[in-house]
């Protein structure tokens, strides 16, 4: 899959750093340690930037190019921020059928950005995700942990400003 | 004893519409009523019949309510738990015969034609409970294979029964455990393959959220055969509820004894961990989920050697999948003639199937092989709705092809299903009716297998590149009757030339679309018309004069200005400036705006 890299400049404070450098070190003499370490990284700055690659492939003593490997690799790695709220929108081919194309379309009008990319004020970032299995509710969006089923783009706006006005 | 116990679907479709709130007011509900000592509220796994979720079973009557809301809970808990009273609005409306008599859930037409092995403890059990998996003969089959049979008799067994993977390419699952056991090594992994990338499919994510410990126990059973002490599940982290299940259950298994040293005092150790995968389609394949579980770029190898030979860590390794796991035990305990009474000659035993996209009852149906396409959509499924026709089903994902209405009537298993040009698959089923275009469908799969491609080799990374640009220029409206031939040619290189399985099935959404709905195609390329009225660029919105009443309602919701025309006299569009959104076809009262 084709990545993005992050419009936003990075942003990480030195507790960030701290808590990367001592998973490095937990992980540096283990077989397989890239993944587990970018995995973790994720959790601690929500996103890979490659400045965090960096870290990484210097602490493990591999070359940058082996992390950018595994992390491009694998589409649970992000290399873009996620907004305080991650509107992940599924294009499995139940969701397809029944009109996720024309959802998606309406979220990046809504929203004034493309999947892989976050808005200016760090609000809502937006993916265009793989099925997660509830075909018998396509199409379906999540914010956050809240599904939505059953969609048509006039649901759309009525969602988003919810999260907007902050009343969700 | 309860007097009643009460079961809810905590499956994934039935949560994401809420039940999970759902069983937190039932027991508010029941509380408040005094009720607690005497009703039981158990979260089960998936019932199957997600398009009516959340479902919820009432036993010892039977009662089947779908579609419950929140809201409801006070009426159930009121009329049914407390005063008996059968609540007939909230029932799934074909269960009730007449004012007086409901009917059982197995004979309405979606249970009727099923006959669940897999699936059979799916919504039956509390999957967060070992002691319910062990009273309906739990672990029985791994105490049977350890202290009463040789591993060699395992997979005598295993052989004669004709189980074949359900993963889907189908390869006999007994001979592949054959290979494995016979080559020796100090150290020997049995895998389950819990990467289930199809979109569509979610019979594995149904099996391990409703009913874990048979994928452990059956596991287990593999070490023993093969002689292996470590099992890895390699899952998508895309499933959190089925991932929490099992780590419970191997939990569980561990504080049993029924997994780790010694398990029954046989002196068999056997223990299993959980990889989680990070979303790569191709981790499905056999040898780049091994590489992924090494930590590694989920990249294909070359095969031979096979995994049997040299799999995970180059150790002898075998791979099943969650759904072939299912059918383990039971085989073991009801013996190989009885699995092989069912399904067809040479594809023995049942299929679930993930029914989605245009059908009434969406969710997970479980079939003896052999049963027809007409039965699972039109009996099953409970036909096309909202006034459509059936066009075409696919199969097997984006490796797989469509199964159009003329083949409705073949019987369905591996080889028939591979003859007509599609394929098993997993057991993803996508009914399409005819508002679906057969072209975009195909870009749809290749945008996915262009996207999931790995790039390690260049038939693959490059070919599914060029198929989808001809797509795009088909769709857009430049195609040629010579690119449907180039690109029948590219398909058929690719199928050849690929590395793995990823890449020699990507055609095969072109090839089997081409096979059936040819026309289209040459409609898109000679006529520059999209018959379905779905690809954009080959689609125009025209006013009908005679229906058109002008009342001016299109024009005013047309976000462009493309519409014209006064009061009482019929509108025109502008195809110049419209853009093809759709919202004055919708919007108009008289039927008078089509597709052309």
């Amino acid at each position: 899959m084709q990545k993005k890299i992050s419009n936003l400049p990075f942003s990480g404070t030195p507790e960030q750093e701290e808590k990367l450098k001592a998973v490095i070190a937990r992980h540096k003499n283990e077989k397989g340690s890239i993944m587990p370490c970018l995995q973790e990284a994720q959790e601690i700055y929500g996103y890979l930037p490659v400045e965090v690659q960096t870290m990484i492939a210097k602490g493990l003593e591999v070359p940058l190019e082996e992390v950018f490997g595994v992390s491009t690799f694998y589409s649970q790695f992000s290399l873009t921020p996620k907004g305080k709220y991650n509107v992940s929108v599924c294009l499995g081919t139940a969701c397809y059928v029944k009109g996720a194309a024309a959802v998606l379309e309406q979220i990046t009008k809504n929203l004034g950005i493309q999947p892989e990319e976050c808005t200016a004020d760090g609000l809502f970032s937006l993916t265009a995700c793989r099925c997660i299995g509830a075909c018998g509710l396509a199409p379906v969006m999540t914010i956050n942990d809240e599904v939505y089923g059953r969609l048509v783009p006039e649901d759309v706006d009525g969602i988003l400003e919810k999260y907007k006005s902050g009343n969700a | 004893m309860y007097r009643s116990n009460v079961l809810v679907c905590g499956g994934t479709g039935c949560t994401s519409s809420n039940s999970e709130l759902i069983i937190q007011r039932l027991k508010e509900e029941i509380k408040a009523q005094g009720l607690e000592k005497e009703v039981n509220v158990i979260r089960t796994g998936c019932f199957g019949l997600c398009a009516l979720g959340p479902i919820m079973i009432i036993y010892p009557e039977g009662s089947f309510y779908s579609m419950v809301k929140p809201e409801d809970i006070p009426e159930i808990v009121e009329e049914h738990l407390l005063k008996g009273r059968i609540v007939k609005r909230l029932l799934y409306q074909e269960t009730v015969v007449d004012d007086q008599a409901v009917k059982s859930l197995n004979e309405t037409p979606f249970y009727s034609k099923q006959k669940r092995i897999a699936l059979r403890n799916c919504g039956v059990i509390n999957p967060e409970n070992i002691d319910e998996y062990i009273a309906v003969d739990g672990y029985k089959a791994l105490g049977k294979v350890l202290t009463e049979m040789t591993p060699q008799e395992v997979i005598d067994v295993m052989k004669a029964s004709g189980l074949r993977g359900r993963g889907g390419a189908g390869f006999p699952t007994g001979l592949k455990w054959s290979f494995a056991a016979a080559n020796a090594a100090d150290q020997k992994y049995v895998c389950c393959n819990a990467d289930e990338g199809d979109p569509g499919a979610f019979m594995d994510r149904s099996i391990l959220e409703g009913d874990p410990h048979v994928v452990l126990e059956s596991m287990a059973i593999a070490g023993y055969a093969i002689g292996a002490s470590q099992g890895y599940i390699y899952i998508r982290a895309e499933y959190p509820i089925a991932v929490k299940r099992l780590q419970i259950a191997i939990d569980q298994a561990h504080e049993y004894g029924l997994l780790g040293k010694d398990i029954f005092g046989t002196g068999f150790d056997f223990d299993i961990s959980l990889r989680l995968g990070a979303g790569a389609f191709v981790c499905g394949e056999e040898t780049a989920l091994m590489t992924s579980i090494e930590g590694k770029r989920g990249e294909p190898r070359p095969r031979p050697p096979f995994p049997a030979l040299k799999g995970l860590f180059q150790k002898p390794t075998i791979l099943n999948n969650v759904e072939t796991w299912a059918n383990v035990t039971q085989i073991i305990l009801n013996g190989p003639e009885w699995f092989r009474s069912i399904g067809t000659e040479r594809s023995a035993g049942t299929k679930v199937f993930a029914l989605g996209g245009k059908i009434k009852h969406t969710g997970l149906v479980e079939v003896p092989m052999g049963t027809t396409l007409r039965e699972i959509v039109e009996e099953i499924g409970g036909g096309v709705p909202d006034g459509h026709t059936f066009k075409a089903a696919q199969t097997g994902g984006p490796s797989g092809g469509c199964i159009p209405a003329s083949e409705m009537d073949v019987k369905i298993d591996y080889d028939n299903l591979t003859a007509i040009g599609a394929m098993m698959g997993s057991g993803g089923m996508i009914v399409m009716d005819d508002t679906a275009c057969m072209v975009d469908i195909a870009k749809f799969f290749l945008e996915f297998t262009v996207d999931e491609s790995c790039g390690k080799c260049t038939p693959c990374r490059v070919g599914t590149r060029r198929l989808l640009e001809i797509l795009n220029k088909i769709t857009s409206g430049n195609g040629t009757l010579e690119d449907i031939d180039r690109m029948e040619e590219l398909c058929y290189y690719l199928k050849e030339n690929s590395l793995c399985a990823l890449g020699q099935t990507a055609p095969n959404p072109v090839l089997s679309t081409l096979k059936y709905f040819r026309d289209e195609y040459i409609a898109h390329v000679t006529e520059k018309r999209c018959p379905a009225g779905v690809c954009k660029a080959l689609t125009n919105y025209v006013i009908d004069p005679e229906k058109c009443r002008g009342c001016t309602l299109c024009a005013r919701n047309c976000p462009v200005g493309a519409i014209s025309g006064s009061v009482k006299v019929p509108h025109v569009i502008d195809t110049q400036k419209c853009i093809k959104c759709g919202a004055c076809m919708e919007k108009c009262k008289f039927d008078a705006i089509s597709k052309r």
